[in-house]
Order: C-alpha cells, then sequence, then structure tokens
C-alpha cells in the first residue's frame, strides 16, 4: 500500500508543476459557464411549462460541472500509453508490483490534481461574482463531499480501463476521441442531466458516468434529500467495485495473452 | 546449488502475417493469418549460486526473451523453469523482489524525478527498511561515486551517470541475482572499466550472481569465466571461455594510421586485412605472437601516427563459430 501511495505522491507532486494549463483551464471553463448560464436563463425565460429543476439549481449544476470538469475521464496518462504501445510496459514488471494498483494510482493522480487545481479558484470566483448558490446545508455538503470522493474513485477505475483496453487496439485513437464527448454528455456536463427527456431517465439514472458529478451535484443543490444519501453512495460504490473488478480482469486476461515482442 | 535451472525452456511467438498491397490488407481484414516464430527451442542450462555468465548471441537469439520468461514477465509455451525456488511466472512478484534487472538501452529511474526520489520510491516498493535502505545506499554510492548526482533529475544525467544510477537503483533491495542487459552500451571508455570493476566486485565481495547479456566481447572476457551463446532459440555452446576460445580462431585485429599513406605494411608475423587511406588492418594470432612483439616489429621498419588493437566484434565471431560447426 505505501508503495502505491509513494507512487502516488510522486506523480502528484509532478503533476502540480502544470500551472499554466491549469490557469488556462480555470479561464475557458469560467467563460463556458457564463455561456451555458445565458442559454440555460434564455430557455427558462421562454419556457411556461415547470421543468424538473429551478433555473437556480440548473446554474449551480453548470458551475460545479464547469469547476469539476477534469474530474471526468476524459484523457490518460501519455506515459502509460506510450508504455502500452513500446512495449515497456513489460519493464514495469520486474518490479514487485501489482500493475493494476499502480496505473489505478497514476490514474487517480491524473483526475485528482488537474481537478483541485481548476475547482478551487473557479469555486470562489463562482460563488462572488456568478450566482453559484452556497450547499442548501452543513449535512449536504458533507454528503457532496463524501460523493465527490467517491466520484473521483470511479472516474479513476474508468480512466484505467480506457488504459487497459489499450491492449487491444493499441493506437486508442478511437477511444481517445470518443472519450471526452461521452463523458460530457453521460455525466451531464451539456445539459444537466434532469433536464434530458424523461424516456431517457432510467438509462441516464443506472449509467456510471453519473456517479462522477452529477450524484455530487445534486447532493448539493437539494435535488436529492440528504436522508437518499447512503442509497447513493451505494450506488457509486458498487459501479466503484464493479469497474476495478472489470479491470483487473481485463488486465490479468491481456497479461497473459499479450506477447510482448522484442528478441 | 543452482539458483536457476531451466529445462527444455521453450517460447512461441505468434506474429500476424502482413499480405501484401491493398487487397492484401483486405483479406488481412477477415482472415488474419499467423506465423509462428520461435523464439527459444528447448534450451536447459543452469546456473550456481555466484556463478556470473555471459549470456550471448547475436541479435533476436531469444536471450531478452529468457530474462523475460526468468523475470516471470512472459509464460513460455514448454519447459520448466526455477528461479530460487520458484516458477517466475507463476509467483511474479515474489520472485522480482529476489532480483536486480538493468537494462542498458532504457532507464527504469523516474524521468522526471531527481535521483533520489526514484531510490526513494524503490525503497517503499521494495519495503526496504530504513536500516537496510541506508546501508545499501551509502555503500552504493561510494563504489559508484554517486553524491553529485542524487539531486538532478534523471533526464539532465549523461548516458554513463544514468547507468551508475540504474545498477544503483537496482540493488537497493539487495538481490541475491542480477540481470544486466547489455550494461555498457553506449559508454565511453571510463565508464565501461567502472562499470565492469563494479559487477566484479559484487560478484566477489557480495556473492551475487549475475548473468551479463552483451555484445561487447571485452565484457565477456574481462567478466565472466562461463559464457552460453544462443542462436535462432538454441544454446550452440555452453562453457568456459577456454573452451570458446579453442573452438574459434584466436584472431585478433591490429589496427595501424600510417604516416604515409603510399605506404604498405607487410610482416610475416600477421595478415594484411585490407587498406583504406592511412588505416590499415592486420589479423594476427595472438598465440603465435604477442601484440606488443608484433607492434615492436612494425614501429621497427614504419613511422605510425597512431595503433589499437581490437577483437574482432561478437557477431563475426559467433558467425565464425557457426561456420566451423556447419563443417
Amino acid at each position: 500500500m505505501k508503495a502505491y501511495l509513494a507512487i502516488l505522491y510522486a506523480r502528484m507532486a509532478t503533476l502540480l508543476q502544470y500551472r499554466a494549463a491549469a490557469f488556462a483551464g480555470v479561464a475557458t471553463q469560467i467563460f463556458w459557464a457564463m455561456i451555458k448560464t445565458m442559454i440555460l436563463t434564455a430557455f427558462y425565460a421562454q419556457t411556461t411549462a415547470s421543468q424538473p429543476i429551478s433555473l437556480v439549481q440548473a446554474i449551480t449544476f453548470i458551475w460545479l460541472g464547469q469547476a469539476l470538469l477534469a474530474l471526468l475521464p476524459w484523457n490518460i496518462d501519455k506515459e502509460l500509453e506510450a508504455q502500452v504501445k513500446n512495449g515497456n510496459v513489460s519493464y514495469e514488471l520486474v518490479r514487485p508490483i501489482d500493475l493494476y494498483s499502480l496505473w489505478y494510482a497514476r490514474a487517480f493522480a491524473i483526475r485528482t490534481v488537474p481537478t483541485i487545481m481548476r475547482c478551487i479558484p473557479v469555486f470562489i470566483i463562482a460563488i462572488l461574482f456568478f450566482g453559484l448558490t452556497a450547499p442548501i446545508s452543513w449535512t449536504a455538503f458533507l454528503a457532496f463531499g463524501v460523493s465527490l470522493i467517491f466520484g473521483s474513485f470511479l472516474s479513476t477505475a474508468i480512466t484505467t480501463l480506457i488504459i487497459i483496453s489499450l491492449f487491444w487496439t493499441i493506437s486508442g485513437e478511437g477511444i481517445q476521441r470518443l472519450m471526452p464527448h461521452v463523458a460530457l454528455l453521460l455525466s451531464g456536463l451539456t445539459i444537466p442531466l434532469p433536464l434530458f427527456p424523461e424516456w431517457l431517465q432510467p438509462f441516464l439514472s443506472f449509467q456510471p458516468l453519473r456517479g462522477i458529478i452529477d450524484i455530487p451535484s445534486r447532493l448539493y443543490t437539494g435535488v436529492i434529500p440528504v436522508q437518499e444519501a447512503f442509497y447513493y453512495l451505494g450506488f457509486q460504490l458498487i459501479w466503484i467495485l464493479v469497474l476495478v473488478g472489470m479491470g483487473r480482469w481485463l488486465m490479468g486476461r491481456a497479461l497473459r495473452q499479450i506477447e510482448i515482442q522484442g528478441g | 546449488m543452482s539458483i536457476i535451472s531451466v529445462d527444455a525452456l521453450s517460447k512461441e511467438f505468434l506474429i500476424p502475417k502482413r499480405k501484401q498491397g491493398f487487397f492484401g490488407s483486405l483479406v488481412s481484414l477477415f482472415s488474419q493469418e499467423y506465423e509462428k516464430k520461435t523464439a527459444l527451442d528447448r534450451i536447459s542450462f543452469s546456473i550456481d549460486e555466484g556463478e556470473l555468465i555471459g549470456y550471448i548471441g547475436p541479435n533476436g537469439a531469444g536471450k531478452s526473451t529468457t530474462v523475460k520468461i526468468l523475470s516471470g514477465i512472459l509464460v513460455p509455451n514448454g519447459g520448466s523453469v526455477k528461479v530460487m525456488g520458484r516458477i517466475p511466472w507463476e509467483h511474479r512478484i515474489e520472485t522480482v523482489r529476489e532480483l536486480g534487472v538493468v537494462f542498458g538501452q532504457r532507464t527504469q529511474l523516474w524521468w522526471d524525478l531527481p535521483v533520489i526520489e526514484s531510490f526513494e520510491l524503490l525503497k517503499d516498493i521494495y519495503n526496504i527498511s530504513d536500516n537496510a535502505y541506508k546501508t545499501a545506499l551509502h555503500a552504493l554510492t561510494e563504489t559508484l561515486e554517486l553524491s553529485n548526482l542524487m539531486h538532478i533529475p534523471v533526464r539532465q544525467l549523461s548516458l554513463g551517470q544514468r547507468m551508475r544510477c540504474d545498477i544503483a537503483a537496482s540493488l537497493l533491495h539487495s538481490p541475491k541475482i542480477l540481470f544486466l542487459d547489455e550494461p555498457t552500451i553506449g559508454l565511453d571508455a571510463v565508464s565501461k572499466l567502472a562499470v565492469r570493476d563494479f559487477i566484479r566486485h559484487l560478484n566477489k565481495e557480495r556473492k551475487v550472481t549475475v548473468m551479463l547479456t552483451t555484445h561487447d566481447m571485452d565484457d565477456i572476457e574481462s567478466l565472466c569465466n562461463r559464457v552460453i551463446i544462443l542462436n535462432e532459440g538454441q544454446i550452440y555452446l555452453d562453457g568456459t571461455l577456454s573452451t570458446l576460445r579453442k573452438k574459434l580462431s584466436p584472431e585478433r585485429r591490429l589496427i595501424v594510421d600510417l604516416i604515409n599513406e603510399n605506404d604498405t605494411v607487410s610482416t610475416p608475423y600477421a595478415v594484411f586485412v585490407k587498406q583504406e587511406g592511412h588505416r590499415v588492418w592486420l589479423s594476427f594470432d595472438p598465440t603465435k605472437i604477442t601484440p606488443t612483439e608484433l607492434i615492436t616489429s612494425i614501429t621497427s621498419k614504419h613511422s605510425i601516427s597512431d595503433l589499437y588493437v581490437e577483437n574482432p566484434p561478437i557477431e563475426e565471431i559467433i558467425a565464425k563459430f557457426y561456420r566451423n560447426a556447419n563443417l
């Protein structure tokens, strides 16, 4: 365990050096959130039917989504990608480590560090100037925090799974182009999930990507009452276990079958 | 007692066959054919504790494949392997705990981190106790002269510096067995000697069993008393260096740079190989004439600007060996 934590810290320290990227991210996310807020405000002003969530809640959804954007499994660790492509992954195996845990630790760093660097300034600016509301209660805030941590583990499991898929696809171009769009859409970043049509809701509420930002956002805004928090934390936990199990199983198969080339 | 034993080890790779042209690619989409390539063909050997073995052979002979199987990375198609009593691919993590592995072609250190931080990560990965780590680090820093390099990120090190750090990294956990894959490749003469000295010291003083893969015949000559020659997945020779010498012609090369381009060298003690401008290649048999005698006889007749003695490259020696074996 200590080994993986040490790798995690080393990786986090490296990622913390990308300050310019974080600054650009903050600017972009604020810009997008403003545009989305305007669009939603215009829609809400024109509609006569009652909406599943209020405009204030919808705006909070948007700001939370933009602040936490980097948490989505939209990219992967370039070094690991290169390792799979050129076969150097075999050299990782000369160390007494479990490869899945190593990759999971590295994926956790790539999910959380950029998110932390971006979300704090966006949060502060949004609360001060752009109508991001505070959580509805302290308990809601606590539930939001816990489910956000679960969301990070969930997103990390998906990120790891994407890297494992490279064992079969090698190039990974396809999945890497697809992933940002799938992640944005299914996690409610394009349009908040409650605003999708009624008939899509059963599917949307069972797919794992809603567990990353949508569930924490619903707890924050009170769309999900705090009393039901345990049910949703359980939902996240089950998906984490399923995806980690799947990743381990696929990696085991890949390592047994794949012929690492070289004389 | 043998620390590594390999019996009838075989490994085949399936390589997708590429068909030529557009039509061929189209066919491959629907029915992919594979070509079987035998990397190792029922090889057997055993290594005793404390041995220093040269494992040599041309590119593609199956050297790295053997090392990868011994470290539990690859699963063979047949045969049995025991490394310190364990089957490596079934107990990869326990097996690699006892192994140190150095690949000359690539670093195992973290590229962006200062050397000392890579070492500290390894301490956690191998779960080395504070005391053992301190002792090992101190000893390695002294013998490999690393104290000035500790705080430099790996990417800024020269190849020789990096290699010394890589070797230190592979030894922090005091492994019983060390696999060295071309540890002197690309190194300058001073670094080469330093690395060789250290390997010798490690084997003599600390009784580490070393398996050395290299194309550098000088590495083999100065370090190993036993060599295993591999070619096309089979063992061609397993024996001492003197057996190898007896089997091969003991040819050496003397390269002479003449001052006068129009001069030619002729001596009864050596065979003229070729001449390119000022430079002349001669071949001689060191059992018949020592290099010193040969050089004296040449310098007495010709004025020369430079000269050096060279071993024929390992590939050439092995190629010769195969030709002999075929006769």
